[in-house]
Order: C-alpha cells, then structure tokens, then sequence
C-alpha cells in the first residue's frame, strides 16, 4: 500500500479486475490468483482467450501455473532480484517508453549529489545510523529549489508510509532541477541504470534460481507487450506483501510499469489483489494504530502538539495536486466525529485524539499482552491463534490478558487457547493457571447484515440483510453501537478531562427502513455540508462547515442515493461498467488515467484509447483522474499549490511534484530504490551485497522470538530448507470461516506439507507419511505431498529444497477438521514500513514421522536451538558486521 | 379418487397406453420428480448480497423462504464475477446454516476450565465495565517528557477482513474517543 | 442433429437435448462445481478423508460426490520426445502439467443404468438426461456395475438422506424446469462446464479444439461428443489434453446392456399379454 503510495500516489490497485481481458501480457507475481481468486481470474482466461500471454512467476508450481503459458519457479525471498533484472534489461536495452517517462515520471529529476546509492555503499543507501537501523533520508531527495535545503525526518516505527494511501510524500516540489534529456549523471533514469547495472541474467540466475533462458523470455515478453500499441499488467498479492522488504517488492514492479508506460493505461496498470472481502476497505477506514480513516496518519505525541503541527507533518504547504487539501480532510473528519467540539480552539478536535509514539503494531501490541502491559483484548472475526505468525507467541500473549472478548461465527481456536490449545498439551499452560476471562459473542453473517465491503479494487459494494441473526447473533455495527451507548452513560457525569472524549463523540444513528443504522452511517462517512450531502472531497472545506468521516469514500452517498448499492446490470452497461458499485475516488476505475492519453492528450494508439481530451473536456468510458476540464497545455501559474498547481502533463494527481515515482526521494523507510536483500531467515548469503538483510527490518531481540543464524553464519545449516506459506482455493485464512463448514473440509480436511520427489528422498520422507516441520520456534506436523510441482532450485551454485505449507488449519476440538498451524513456525521479523510480518519466506528443517508430543516437542525444538547456537541476538543484526560477507 | 384413476397413473399402464411403451420415459416419472421445481423459483424473496470471503467481491442472491436462508448463488448481473462463485462463494449456504456455528454467548470465568452460560445483555455490560476498569488502570495522560499521549495501551483490538466499512469506522470512532490506540486488522498480516 | 433419447423414450415433442461441454483447458481446479452441487442438491459431505491423490481429496464420483474434479501431475517425460505443451499456449514449452478435470454423469445416449434398472427409478427426462428418483429407488444396486464409467453409487453413511439409495448427478433436473442452468456450471468461473443444448455444445467444441490446435496445442481433443460411440455419445462431454486414460475415463465406453433389447423384446411379449387381461378387468370402469 505505502509503496503504490509513495510510486503513483495512492495505495490501492491502479485497475480493476474487468480491465485484465485487455492486457497483451499478464505477469501474476507474488499472488496464486487462479487459487485465491477464482472468480477475478476469469478476467485472465478472457485475457489469454484473446491471445495475451500469461505468465507466473512463483515458487510453486500452483492452480495458477497449470494454466499459464510459462512458469518461472523463483527462489522464496528473491523477488527483487528478478524484478531488477527486468529493469536492468528494459534500460540496457534502451526498451523503455521514452516519450511516456519522460512526460510522466520523475526520471528527468536530479537527485542531491551527497545521495549515495546502495551500489556505492555494499547494500546501505546514504544516511542510514546504525544505533537507530534507519535513515537519514535528506540526500535521498530532490536537488534544486526549496526542498533541496529542508531535512526530511525519518519516520520510522511510526508506520508513515501507510499514509500515503492516498496522498503521495510530502515534498516540496519548487525549482527541482531536471534534465530533459536524461543524460544527467545524476538524473534519475541514471541513477536507476547504475543502481541496477549489476542484476544481470547471470546474477538473477544466481540469487533466484531462475534459468537465464526463462528469464530472457520474461523480459522479452514484457518489453514486447508494452508500448504505445500494447501493454502488460502485473498482478501481485500477499506473496509480496509478507516479507521484510515487501514494500520494496512492489516498488519494483512500480518502476517497470512506469518505464514500460504501463500506468493508467487499459490492460495495464499494477492490480494489487487483496486477500479478503474487505481489506482494503479495512485500511481505507482503518482498524490499524497509525491511521485515522481516508489515510491521514494518528497524531503523534512529539511533534503533533498542534492542528498545524501535525498539518506540516502531513503536507507540505507548497505541494501539488489534491493532497494539498488535507486540511480540509482533516477538520471534516474531526467534525464528524466530535460535532461542535472540533473547534480551531481545540485544534479542530485533534486535543481528543489519543497519541502514538511507535510502534502499536498487532505484534509488537503481543508482546506487550506478554509484559502485561495489556489488560483486554477484542477479536473481531479474526483468529491469530492460527492465522497470526509465531501462533505460540499469540495464544501465551492472550493468556497474559484479563479479559478477551471474541466475535465469530464460530468457535475459533483463539477462543478456545486455554482449553485445547498446543500449549495445554505441551504443559506450559494450564485452564487452572489461566486468568483471562473470555467473552465469546456469537456474530452475525453477512447475510444477517447490512453494509458496504470495499473489494480488490477500490469498490465499494452494498449487501442487503437478508435474515435476522440467529438466537444472540449481532453485528459488530449493532454491538459497537450499543456498547458505545452503555459507555457514553458510564460517562456522562464525569468530569475527568480524559473522559471528555467519550462525552464528545457523536453517536446517534437512525434505522432505516430495514431497522439498521449502516445507511446512516455511509451518510456519515460519505460527509455533508450547510446544503446537505456533499458530493465529493472537493466540496470539503476547512472551516469547519463540513463534516466527512472518510474524504476519499466522500461521495458514496451523493444526491442521496446510496451509490454503492447501484446494481445496473453488468449486461446494459458497457465494459466498465461505472453504474455498479461506486469506486473511491470519485467513482474511478482506472486510475492515473490521464496517462492513457499522451502529452498532448491524445491516445498513445487507437487499439490502447481510453481517456482523451476532446477540445474542452477529458472523455472516455471512464471517469477521468483528473482535473475535468483542465487542458493538456495546461501550465501552473508561478506560486500555485495544491490541485491548481497540476499541469495538463501531471497524471499522478495525487502526487507532490504530479509524477510517477521511479525513484522515490521521500515516502519510504528502507531506501528510494528495491534493493536485493536476504530474507530475515535465509540459507544463502546475499550475492549483491555485504549487507544481507533488510538493514532496516523491524526485529524483537527477546528470548520468546527465537531468529535463526542464516548464510554462512555458523549453525544456519541447522535449518538448510526454505519453507513458504500459502492458502488454497478450498478454504480461507485461519479457517473460521471454512474449516466449521463440511463442503469445504473434505475437500482439503488435513494439513499437509509439499515437497519435491528429490527432497523427500533426501529426507526419507513417505508421500501421505508424516512429516516434522522444524524452527527456532516449534516443530509441527503435517502430512506428506511429494510432488514434481515443488523443484529443487539451483541457487548460489547448491541445491535449495523449498518445503511448502498451507496454513489453514490450527489444534482445537470445535471444527470439523483441525490440525497443526504452519504460522507457529514463524518468527517475528517485520518491514519497517507498515510493520508486516515476513510469513512468505523462513528457513526450517523437515524429518520424517510425527512430532513428539508433551515436554518432548519443547526438548526437541530446544535441542535444534542449542546445536544452531541460537542465542537472543541470533538473527537480529540488522547492519550486517563488515568482514562476515563473502 | 376412484379406484380406475389411481390406477392409471401407475407406471406400468402408462407406458402401456402412453407415448413410451418401454417405460423409460415419461412412464417411469413419479409424481414426485413431475412436481419438481427449482426452489429459488419460489423464494419469498431474492436479497442482493456479496461473497464475505476473498477481494473479488462477486454479487451474490440470498434465496430466502420463510425467513430462511435456502440458497446463495451468483448474480449473473455483476460486471465483475458474472454470476459466479467459487466453492468457497458456493458454501455461503452453509457458513449461514451451520449447524456447527455457536448462536449463544459463551462465557469463561477467570481460570475456569469449561464455558458457561450468559446473557448477552449481561455480557455487553461486563464489557463495558472492564473497559470502564482498565481505563483507569492504565491511562497515559502525558509522556516522561511531558507529552500529550491521552491514551490507554491497556486495550487492543485485531478484526477481521469481512468487517463491513461502517462497522470498521465505528469501531475505530468508538476505539479512538476511549484513547485505545492498537486497534488492529488482517489488513497489518 | 442427432438422435434424441427423450423421443425414443417416448417423451411426444421434447425440448432440445441438454448437456454439459466440460473444456478441461480451462479447468483451474476449484471445485467449485463440487461445492455448488452439492450445496443445491443437498448431497451430504463424503468423509474427511486426505487422500493426497495431488489436490485431490474427494477420489471418485459416487453416492455422495456428483461431480469431481480430478487432478493430474504429468512430470516431465524425458525420451526425445518434443516436450510438451501448456494449454492454451502459442508455443511454448514446458516440462511439466498439471490437468484438471470435472467428472460428471455422461447422461448416456444408450444408458446402462437405466436399462438394468427393475423399478423405473432411474428415468429418461424430457432434456434427453437420465435422473434417479429417490422416491422409486429400493437401492437394489442393479445400475451400479451396469454403468461403464463407473458414475451411478448407492449413498452410504449411516444416517444420511437417501442412504443407501443409488445416487448420481441429475443435471439439476428440478433447475432444468425452470429454465435455469445446473448449479455447477452457473458457478464455474471459467467456463470449463457449459450447459446448454447439446447440439450447440458439439458445435462450440468443434471450435474450440480448432482453435486449440491453431494455438498449437495439437493434444487437445474431444470425448464422448460422437453420436456413433457405444453409448451413443454422451450427454455431458468433454475435451481432454491427453489419451482419455490419462483422466480415468474407458477410451472406448461401451454400453454394458447392448444385447439387452433383444432379451427385452421377449420379456415384454410375456409380460404384454399379463397385462392386456389386466386392463381389460380395471379399465373398462374408467
């Protein structure tokens, strides 16, 4: 999300799935969409009926595999090494887009000529301080002009880059220096050249495992496939999201879409595929510590002390395009919320607002239940017992609490830890030495409810309630509101200026017809004005006469109609298909899409038209992401700021400076550039670099979180496998919503462990025998897949054996089907972005036969620790010591 | 009904008399297979809903008969899924109807080592008074440096990805004016 | 247009023949059409059983699994062979597939189970498809060895709906009178089952399989689409990327009764002449 953010501009899919049947080439990397995505993946099959190429590119041979024209089996963790391949051979190749990037992108930019790149430095970009493993981000920026003198702050653990979900960084954009020609040493296209010079075939061949020839054809593929008459689309999902260097993946796959000229295009485009129903709604108006909802970051506790404080924070006064009236968001949304006490007296309400300093992440928020720092805890509709990594680590943490309150369908093994959990077997925990008090609350099912869920692609779509729950089934929004109300009258009389927020809030919604409040509150969400409803984030102002509970949903409810829940049939309409559901922002399907038009506006070809500028207006199938009526000649007046300081030229409206980020001078944490690091757990040591990790990784060095020593470290052959984690089509995350259903538990009713023939002969391991999957953490058992679809890697000239494991399942005694859970494997190592786990990639050791049970289990994971000399500090150096690399 | 029509509608007389002397065919047809119809065809009514399960977003129709959910298929009228599911989409019925699935509040005391009974009416004030309760044990009002926090890190909370948007804001709304600030998501994992 | 086995089977006027086309290229393995199937017709779960045959975990059709997806790994065969190649793909090379495939009833032309059946629970309809009637059933078991795919089971399960009675897919029979489409393949998201009429059907996979071998995919061909096969061709067809073994399927099905309609013949002369005395008692009152 910050890494779409800080290369377009906003975090969600550029595309929509509708748009794939158009793409020449689809690259599906990181993502088994054929699996995960069945029904969007007619998109793909549409696509390959009209001829277009499909590729994959995964560590297993998947679903998404067998109907592909080619697979590419890539080493687990490498992905940035293939991708910056692919850049070093478009830009070796001069097959870049050249009148595109030149228009649209940053490659014209210079960058400060104290920048050091990560070639010069063995792995570290400049101004990285090794007492804090962050960086200094201020030579990464601009030369030239006012921003060149400003100091970036490093923001991190602070999650900042999640900000930029709509709303690139903040820079300054006056009197950047560029050079039109690109020929610039210091002219962002040469520095990508140089950055990327040194991943050749060769080297992609050595760090990913791929074949030179299989990659050759990748990369003619794509090159072939893009262009004023053709375009590819790259599809990823959380096969890239879950890795320590995760936002760098997507970034890579940003920088080619960019070169390519693949952005705002039909059939191009990056469409990032969420996991769920409605995650991206869920960082949209997030449930998540750094964020208030539309992407404006919580308040900090330094720095924030005021409405303007925290507005510089956030903006700066002089950049371009739309999130230059962030203000306006801002005080909209604390006048939803805090009614007539969001006054410019009480920093427009933000002296409400509680404050961050850190890291509140649900991992580091974990070992806070382990210190006790944590008295209740609520899950709604989810289960880290089994589906949050290192599940041991979650289901000790809960037995810390005082109180847990679960909302579910069923009775998931997060609720039922402290009764059957792995831990009561092993002995380390028992009911009588357990305080938590827990409150299961059945909860209502979709049906039972109505509401919006935003899908894949930005669109939100209305369900209706169907039926009543059952017996004492409710909805979180009837429980929410109620407990809500029960709060505000434990709290009306009190006079403690820390309950004054409670008094504040404004909490009175309406039934509708159907008797549910979640009509008023899309009316809320959606925003009003003297005059009623508004129609979008553009009629919000920044005096406090509007009210807006999320800018960028701001116009779901225009002219009173409820617009997510248009259902105009797919068939009257035509491909895009704009009167179904309503898409942020401003009902866009496509966006950037003024780049599907050339400089002058025109489209790149006839067989790639979409929008256009036809003399007076931009016009198309689709609604334009742009300024309407704003000509391509277009030029800024000296001095001009926010959406009037876009030119006709400056399709990333969102964006400081208008342009697509091929480099990215602010916005992220780990570097302006992806750059080839190891994983946290990896056998090999890194190729490219003396640094082999993430040197900005988050780590937590504590004797609960175990890291394992990697490449040439001494005990890292201890654990000489890379193992991945993945779904299947047949059931869903952690299993509360399939593995209680019969249909899908016979279909896959045990969890089991894939590997190659090769492998299992290695290991003695039985095809349907058991096998003992092995870490720092645990050891697990899953039964045995031998299949020719897993293959041994060459990588670094040895042979990698990567195990597979889906992750379905979790040890309880209330699902139809149950079993070991792959996430107790992981250990917790974390992009220092946006604080996700590295669960796609660790390193382990696999035996035959079953694992011990009771005390056992523990010696034996003991043992495997002593003999790899696993110590607290194992694994979590994040600057690699000079002299340890090859 | 006289004795002469009863028998005329046994099998064997049909395919006697009938179009179908072998007896494969319209002669072999109980009452009961002519009777049948496709029971969404007699839905009291038909209610627009979306798959709860992946990102796709795939329109569905709930079937529902007597206040009864009876079937959850595709709707063909979605521009993006085109009427279809997968066998996740196509098990909706079930995640609804499952028998397996817990209605009633479970309640376990404090070292308890079996669920209990509770009243949901009890629950939710419970709840309110630990939250009540931890909020004075652990409110932050200011930092060692004499910062603003105005906050508890005494609760925390991780949802799902099938919260629906308005049930997320409220929740963040509610969350935010309590000062709790981990307030977490699938979308972190 | 072929025959149609609703005429033969006496229905006056029948609506076209109806039919599944399953195109295995375009399988992604779901089982979706497993799901939905049974989520319509009630049919129970079939055992938690891991069975680790690939993906595969619900092994064969039967009582209770009326459609089935098979999964197939095909390693790379190395014997100076050309190497083979992907679905759907213009050229290019791998070594290795992994097919899928929804079985289903064939829906005879010349349908075994139906001519062994003693009690007329299993039933030619009006769509040309053959449908057992849980009413009629005694669960006998007759039709069971008769079918030669091996399609038709008796239900077990203690306790299950329909236990012990033979069970198959009905081409959603009941769906079927109200004009709408199978719940399989109204689920499949990428059209691998098409319903429709089986003629058009034929046509459409005709195309297809040309446009496969255009797309140099010279493996792909069709199953159980001719009309002059031993059963007559079938009702729900398929085209198959390898030797119809390869996906379980009999590369030369036969009709396991072909010499029953001669002993029928003499059978029913007896049982003709039993009857004809019998309506001359009871029908004259009518």
């Amino acid at each position: 999300m910050p890494s779409l953010g800080a290369s377009f501009g906003r975090g969600g899919a550029t595309t929509f799935l509708q748009d794939l049947q158009n793409s020449d080439c689809i690259v599906i990397q990181g993502s088994n969409m054929a699996e995960c995505h069945p029904v969007g993946f007619q998109w793909v099959m549409e696509a390959k009926r009209r001829g277009a190429r499909v590729i994959h590119i995964d560590p297993r041979f998947t679903r998404t595999s067998a109907v592909a024209d080619q697979h590419v089996p890539i080493r687990a963790g490498s992905d940035i090494a293939f991708l910056g391949g692919i850049v070093n051979h478009i830009l070796a190749n001069d097959a870049y887009f050249e009148e595109y990037v030149r228009a649209y992108t940053n490659a014209t930019f210079l960058v400060r000529d104290d920048f050091q790149d990560a070639e010069e430095l063995d792995g570290l970009f400049s101004g990285y301080d090794e007492a804090s493993a962050s960086y200094d981000q201020t030579s990464w920026r601009y030369a030239g002009g006012e921003q060149d003198a400003g100091a970036a702050a490093s923001n991190k653990g602070f999650a900042h880059g999640e900000a930029h979900g709509s709303g690139g960084p903040t820079i300054d954009p006056r009197g950047i220096q560029t050079d039109p020609t690109m020929q610039h040493p210091r002219c962002v296209l040469q520095v990508l050249k140089r950055h990327y010079a040194r991943y050749t075939p060769r080297v992609v061949a050595e760090v990913c495992g791929v074949p030179v020839e299989d990659f050759r054809q990748v990369c003619e593929a794509v090159v072939a496939n893009s262009g004023r008459e053709r375009t590819t689309c790259w599809v990823y999902s959380v096969g890239w999201t879950q890795h320590s260097t995760a936002i760098q993946y997507i970034r890579g796959s940003a920088i080619i879409q960019l070169l390519l000229g693949n952005m705002g295009r039909p059939g191009g485009g990056i469409l990032a595929l969420r996991g769920h129903a409605s995650i991206q709604g869920s960082t949209d108006i997030p449930t998540l510590f750094n964020l208030l909802p539309g992407y404006l970051p919580m308040p900090e506790a330094v720095g924030h002390e005021t409405f303007d404080d925290y507005l510089a924070g956030i903006r700066d006064p002089h950049q371009k395009g739309f999130w230059g009236n962030a203000h306006a968001y801002v005080i909209s949304l604390m006048r939803a919320w805090y009614g007539d006490a969001a006054t410019e007296d009480s920093n427009w309400g933000l002296d409400l607002v509680p404050r961050i300093s850190g890291d509140h992440g649900t991992y580091q928020t974990v070992l806070d239940m382990l210190d006790d720092k944590v008295e209740g805890y609520f899950l709604l509709g989810q289960n880290p017992a089994v589906g949050s990594a290192h599940g041991r680590l979650q289901r000790l943490g809960m037995a810390h609490l005082r109180w847990l309150v679960v909302r579910d369908l069923n009775l998931i093994e997060s609720a039922t830890f402290w009764k059957d959990g792995p831990e009561i077997e092993t002995g380390e925990l028992e009911p009588t030495n357990i305080p938590t008090e827990v409150f299961f609350l059945p909860a209502a099912s979709h049906v039972e409810k109505s509401g919006t869920f935003t899908q894949t692609q930005r669109l939100l779509q209305w369900h209706h309630k169907a039926v009543d729950p059952p017996g004492d089934c409710q909805s979180d929004l009837d429980f929410f509101y109620l407990l809500g109300q029960k709060l505000k009258a434990r709290y009306a009389g009190s006079t403690d200026p820390k309950d004054r927020p409670v008094q504040a809030v404004t909490w009175h919604y309406e039934n509708d017809d159907d008797g549910e409040i979640g009509d008023a509150v899309l009316r809320e969400i959606s925003g009003s004005g003297s005059d009623g409803l508004v129609s979008g984030y553009l009629d919000l102002k920044a005096d406090g006469s509007t009210s807006c509970g999320c800018w960028i949903y701001s116009g779901v409810y225009a002219d009173g109609v409820n617009q997510s829940a248009r259902r105009k049939p797919g068939q009257e309409q035509d491909w895009v298909a704009k009167e179904w559901g309503w898409a942020w922002p401003y009902n866009r399907r496509q966006l950037y899409n003024r780049a599907s038009a050339d400089p002058d506006g025109k489209p790149w070809s006839e067989r790639k038209a979409y929008m256009q500028w036809d003399g007076e207006h931009w016009v198309g199938p689709d609604n334009v992401d742009f300024v309407k009526d704003r000509p391509p000649s277009y030029r800024a007046e000296e001095g001009a700021t926010g959406p009037a300081a876009i030119n006709g030229d400056d399709p990333f409206v969102m964006q400081a400076d208008g342009k697509g980020w091929l480099f990215a001078p602010s916005g992220l944490v780990d570097g302006p550039l992806p750059t080839h690091y190891e994983p946290a757990e990896s056998p090999v040591d890194n190729a490219l670099y003396g640094q082999q990790g993430n040197p900005t990784r988050e780590v937590f060095l504590r004797k609960e979180n175990p890291m394992q020593p990697s490449g040439s470290e001494p005990g890292a052959d201890v654990f000489p496998y890379v193992f991945t984690t993945y779904r299947l089509t047949e059931h869903h995350t952690a299993g509360g919503m399939s593995r209680w259903l019969p249909y899908l538990s016979e279909l896959q009713p045990e969890f089991f462990c894939e590997v190659s023939p090769a492998h299992a002969k290695e290991r003695g391991l039985e095809h349907l025998g058991w096998a003992t999957i092995v870490t720092a953490r645990t050891a697990i058992e899953a039964r045995v897949l031998v299949t020719e679809r897993v293959r041994p890697l060459q990588v670094a000239g040895r042979t990698i054996h990567q195990v597979g494991l889906p992750y379905h399942w979790g040890v309880g005694s209330d699902a139809v089907v149950s079993g070991d859970a792959a996430n107790d494997l992981l250990g917790l190592a974390l992009d220092p972005n946006v604080h996700i786990q590295e669960s796609k990639v660790a390193a382990c050791d696999i035996r035959p036969g079953r694992r011990p049970r009771g005390t056992a289990l523990l010696r034996l994971v003991e043992e495997y620790r002593s003999r790899a000399g696993i110590t607290v500090e194992t694994g979590q150096q994040r600057l690699t010591p000079k002299g340890t690399a090859p | 009904m006289s004795l002469g029509q009863t028998f005329l509608g046994w099998p064997v007389l049909r395919q006697l008399t009938g179009t179908d002397p072998s007896g494969r065919g319209p002669a072999a047809q109980s009452a009961r297979t002519a009777g049948l119809r496709a029971r969404t065809e007699t839905a009291d009514r038909v209610v627009d809903s979306i798959c709860p399960y992946c990102a796709v977003g795939c329109g569905q129709k709930v079937y529902v008969k007597d206040e009864r959910v009876t079937q959850i298929e595709g709707d063909p009228n979605s521009p993006i899924s085109r009427g279809r599911l997968c066998p996740k989409g196509s098990a909706s019925e079930q995640l609804v109807n499952s028998p397996r699935r817990t209605t009633t509040v479970r309640y376990r005391r404090p070292y308890g080592t079996e669920w209990e009974d509770l009243d949901l009416e009890t629950a939710t004030d419970m709840i309110a008074d630990r939250i009540v309760q931890t909020r004075e044990r652990t409110w932050q009002d200011i930092d060692a440096q004499g910062h603003p926090l105005r906050r508890t890190l005494g609760i925390a909370s991780l949802g799902g990805a099938t919260l629906d948007n308005e049930e997320n804001y409220l929740i963040k709304k509610l969350f935010t004016a309590l000062g709790a600030v981990q307030i977490e998501n699938q979308a972190r994992i | 247009m072929t025959t149609n086995p609703a005429v033969d089977a006496g229905w006056a006027d029948p609506p076209p023949r109806k039919g599944f086309f399953t195109d295995t290229s375009v399988c992604i393995g779901c089982k979706a059409c497993e799901v939905a199937c049974k989520e319509w017709n009630a049919v129970p779960d079939d055992g938690m059983n891991f069975l680790g045959s690939s993906y595969d975990n619900s092994g064969e059709l039967g009582g209770s699994t009326w459609r089935h997806v098979k999964f197939i790994e095909q390693p790379p065969v190395d014997l100076g062979m050309p190497s083979t190649t992907l679905p759907g793909s213009e050229g290019t090379k791998t070594d290795f597939r992994w097919l899928m495939s929804s079985d289903v009833c064939k829906h005879c032309t010349h349908a075994a189970c139906l001519d062994v059946c003693p009690t007329g629970a299993l039933f030619r309809t009006e769509f040309g498809t053959v449908v057992v009637q849980e009413d009629v059933c005694n669960g006998c078991g007759y039709c069971v060895p008769a079918c030669p795919f091996g399609v038709i089971d008796k239900r077990i399960g203690e306790g299950v709906k329909n236990e012990g009675l033979a069970q198959k897919c009905t081409l959603c029979y009941d769906r079927l009178q109200d004009g709408l489409t199978p719940a399989c393949a109204k689920a499949c998201p990428t059209e691998s089952i098409q319903f429709g009429d089986l003629d058009e059907l034929r046509e459409r996979a005709a195309q297809r399989v040309d446009q496969l071998h255009g797309a140099g995919v010279p493996q792909a061909r069709l199953y159980g689409e001719d009309p002059d096969d031993g059963v007559g061709g079938l009702g729900a067809f398929f085209l198959l990327l390898d030797e119809p073994e390869v996906y379980g399927l009999p590369p030369d099905p036969v009709v396991t009764t072909r010499d029953l309609p001669r002993m029928w013949k003499r059978a029913g002369l007896a049982a003709a002449t039993l009857l004809a005395g019998a309506i001359a008692v009871f029908g004259a009152g009518s």
